[in-house]
């Protein structure tokens, strides 16, 4: 009943996305911003998994780089500072056959929308989260974010930073985070390789990306992630959390890049029966059932 | 027959159970019925009541007078019995109050004992009063043992059976104590009639809809409509997510309408504070949402479980920058069904947000009907999805044309790309920058498409006298209490009511002149339950609209019937 009204879609070949088609609108962050790195390694990732511009929607809030979207071609929903996990919720929840990808930042993900992040991850919706993180805010001209080093001294903060760091990684593996990774912008293959693993992931995933705003962020520059930054050994087991959670820890002179945890809890959409079929946007509405509700206010 | 009864008590003493079972057989009966509660912020305790108007003949709203007093707590005996009207009755258990009273008209009935004789616990007490007030007005209890059936159904055998036998232990009791009780219940044809309160309305109206997604949290007096839509969730095939606040709970819902589905959330004034940034989105978005916004009395938590309609210029302002809106503001269950769907098919057609203003009084209201019409409802699909997007190349999701109104790509269905962006953005839904494409992107959003959404809205409801000397002016929750006065003033006086449901934008003066009824009345009182007449200011800053006086009502308790009468009098 409900499926043959859709079938008239008219079925096209799939075709293979290249990296030139790809291209959105000309960016507009400054000359050698990190953004570029995680431009190009997404790019990357759509033509390596085969994934079509119109296959997925990309979500984001507000923000450097909640700009993402635009500079790629993509289904978009860029909404409001802090609110891109909500949107995508939505998003994913009424169309669960269509990829959602979110690209936020640290002020606009861990500051603004920390609330919507907490309860993101325990929802576990199937969709990856790529959080921007260069310790600073970029759009409004230097400020401190969550995840600046405590003790910075900026325009806003002309005393240095009293606040401890927020630590994502620690913070995501103690809420059972399905998903939980790092990785680099000035690090392209790697970068690429986690945000595969990460959409091929079913649950909720997160990638925190290093990235260094050139403009605003003197100490956390391209240099000093590369003096610290290394891969985890390739026996590391990301789905022991104990272990996981030791390593999350680690900040300073080293910085674990890869799938730090990762578990098997199941995807809310695979748990709820209004959708274990046919995606919510593909469900006709059966007005023909009325009647009989309206018999149950007698 | 108009008889008033109320049972009051602590809240966990079963009021609800009671005043439930009550209004279910009178409405099953055949009896015309109005309810309304009056409660605490609290799970147990206090002094609450819930209210029941019965009669041969349409009864909308309540009155201040009480025929029969259920007291099931001595504070609230003490708190009520002065509403009591002389020849009324007041029903108590002394034992349970540890109290006696003397007055002849006070009939004490041992709930506890009688329950316990029926083979059951304390608990079935609820049943014996509800059997003895049925006693008391001449009543069998056929119809009432079906509706313990049905109450206990999950439970055993001997647990109904227990509370039939208890029903019929108060019915017996009351029967015999009261022999020369004046009440007595006039018979009416047995055509069972529909029971349904403001809420269950609202989210019948969006199940009836094509509503797909639902997102909130829970808030008074809001919390009924998702109640209601997460019963249907399964059998019509809905999302309902509750949201970890109010904020995402709007971002949710815009998210679900942008990927292709009829979408709503619900609150009450608090939480609307917190939507409104996304009440905003939705404007520079041109995305479809309904809102019920459901008042209660504030500032900030104000009275909680009482009502007010003091949102109104909230609703009206809410949320940054410049954008248009619906507001529809039911005057009962029955309005409140047909508008919800009026508000999903002006959201999608107009990609507006629309808002469904209620409040504590309506969403708590159960009115009686011989039924609801599914023929005047309107369900049309305005995206654009299947082969007719297939087919379309190079779609723009805010390509501009003279309605004002883009068609609303369902994204992922072809590989036209949909974009939305919370920036001024261009025809391809790209961050812009420039002045053109700004005045552009107002004027389709605001100029273009107003005229034809104004075009939409209905004159206001008028009733009564053709050349009214009394015109009483409202919106909203007010529709029975309004119209009732006007029946009763109309005995002595030309009196009518002029009803506002749909309230922004205003309806057009060509459809209705109701300027022209106001201005020509020589007492025109605007009539609403806040403190600074919200609705006589909008109809004076866009009418030019004058009244003569008005009555204001913000102590959080609704109007009644008789207490309004007397109000306007006093300005005659």
């Amino acid at each position: 009943m409900m499926e043959g009204l859709f079938q008239l879609t008219v079925l096209r070949e799939k075709s293979m996305p290249e990296f030139k088609d790809l291209k959105g609108i000309e960016p507009a962050w400054c000359p050698g911003c990190g953004n570029f790195g995680i431009l190009k390694a997404f790019k990357d990732t759509l033509v390596q998994m085969n994934i079509e511009p119109h296959e997925f929607t990309a979500v984001s809030g507000i923000g450097q780089a909640a700009k993402f979207p635009h500079y790629i071609k993509c289904n978009t929903f860029n909404g409001l500072h802090g609110r891109a996990l909500p949107a995508a919720t939505g998003i994913r929840l009424a169309n669960h056959k269509q990829r959602v990808m979110i690209f936020t930042g640290d002020g606009d993900c861990y500051g603004e929308g920390g609330n919507h992040l907490i309860h993101t991850i325990r929802r576990n919706i199937n969709m990856s989260l790529f959080v921007h993180d260069n310790q600073i805010y970029g759009l409004t001209k230097g400020q401190a974010s969550p995840t600046s080093a405590e003790g910075i001294h900026t325009k806003n903060q002309p005393l240095g930073v009293f606040s401890e760091q927020l630590n994502p990684m620690a913070m995501a593996i103690a809420l059972d985070c399905s998903f939980v990774a790092r990785s680099f912008s000035a690090d392209p293959e790697h970068l690429t390789k986690t945000m595969k693993a990460a959409i091929e992931h079913n649950g909720f995933s997160l990638v925190d990306i290093l990235q260094p705003c050139i403009t605003f962020n003197k100490l956390n520059t391209y240099e000093w992630y590369k003096e610290r930054v290394y891969y985890l050994e390739n026996e590391y087991n990301p789905e022991d959390r104990v272990s996981a959670f030791a390593r999350s820890l680690e900040w300073g002179d080293k910085i674990p890049l890869g799938i730090i945890y990762k578990n098997n809890r199941p995807a809310l959409e695979d748990r709820n029966p209004v959708i274990s079929e046919l995606a919510l946007v593909k469900q006709q509405f059966n007005g023909t059932l009325i009647n009989k509700t309206l018999r149950e206010f007698y | 027959m108009d008889y008033t009864l109320r049972i009051c008590g602590q809240a966990g003493q079963g009021i609800q159970t009671i005043g439930g079972s009550l209004a279910r057989y009178f409405a099953r009966s055949g009896y015309h019925i109005f309810t309304n509660k009056d409660y605490e912020s609290r799970v147990r305790g206090g002094h609450n009541y819930y209210q029941l108007r019965v009669s041969d003949m349409p009864v909308i709203s309540s009155l201040d007078r009480i025929d029969i007093l259920v007291a099931l707590d001595a504070v609230s005996l003490e708190i009520y019995r002065i509403d009591l009207k002389d020849e009324g009755h007041l029903i108590y258990d002394s034992k349970s109050l540890h109290q006696e009273y003397k007055q002849d008209n006070y009939l004490d009935i041992p709930f506890e004992i009688l329950a316990a004789e029926s083979g059951g616990s304390k608990i079935m007490s609820n049943s014996v009063a509800t059997g003895a007030i049925l006693g008391l007005l001449g009543m069998d209890l056929e119809i009432l043992n079906g509706i313990i059936r049905e109450s206990f159904a999950k439970k055993e055998q001997s647990i109904q059976d227990s509370n039939i036998a208890a029903a019929a232990a108060g019915h017996q009791f009351a029967v015999k104590a009261c022999t020369s009780c004046p009440l007595t219940a006039d018979t009416v044809n047995n055509n069972p009639r529909m029971l349904i309160s403001g809420s269950d309305a609202i989210g019948l109206g969006a199940v009836a809809s094509g509503l797909k997604f639902y997102s909130a949290y829970p808030m008074t007096p809001s919390t009924g409509i998702m109640n209601y839509i997460a019963d249907k969730e399964v059998e019509y095939g809905i999302i309902v997510e509750q949201a970890e606040d109010e904020i995402a709970a709007i971002n949710m819902a815009l998210g679900a309408s942008y990927a292709g589905v009829r979408s709503m959330t619900g609150t009450s004034g608090g939480g609307f504070a917190l939507m409104t940034e996304g009440l905003s989105l939705a404007g520079i978005t041109e995305t479809p949402i309904v809102i019920a916004l459901a008042q209660r009395p504030g500032p900030a938590t104000g009275l909680p479980t009482r009502t007010e309609q003091g949102d109104l210029n909230f609703a009206l302002h809410a949320g940054h920058g410049e954008f248009p809106r619906v507001i529809l503001a039911p005057g009962s269950p029955e309005q409140a069904f047909y508008l919800t769907n009026k508000a999903f098919g002006l959201a999608e057609k107009y990609q507006v947000p629309v808002i469904i203003l209620t409040d504590q009084y309506l969403a708590d209201s159960e009115w009686t009907y011989d039924g609801f019409d599914t023929s005047r409802l309107h369900n049309h699909d305005q995206r654009l999805r299947g082969e007719a997007l297939a087919n379309m190349n190079n779609y723009k999701r805010y390509a501009c044309t003279d309605s004002g109104v883009t068609p609303m790509a369902v994204p992922g269905e072809s590989v036209n790309l949909v974009v939305v962006d919370s920036d001024e953005h261009n025809e391809e839904g790209h961050m812009i920058e420039d002045a053109a494409t700004r005045n552009l992107m107002m004027d389709k959003r605001i100029f273009k498409k107003l005229p034809h959404i104004r075009e939409e809205i209905s004159a206001p409801a008028y009733y009564g006298s053709e050349k009214p000397e009394i015109v009483l002016v409202g919106w909203g929750s007010t529709y029975g209490v309004l119209k009732e006065t006007v029946q009763i003033l109309s005995g002595e006086y030309e009196a009518a009511m002029l009803h506002f449901s749909e309230i922004y934008p205003l309806p057009e003066i060509e459809k209705l002149d109701y300027a022209e009824i106001i201005r020509k009345a020589s007492v025109s009182l605007c009539i609403e339950n806040n403190a600074t007449g919200q609705f006589e200011r909008l109809l004076r800053a866009e009418a030019g609209i004058s009244f003569t006086g008005n009555i204001r009502k913000y102590d959080g308790r609704p109007f009644s019937a008789d207490g309004l009468t007397g109000e306007v009098n006093a300005r005659i």
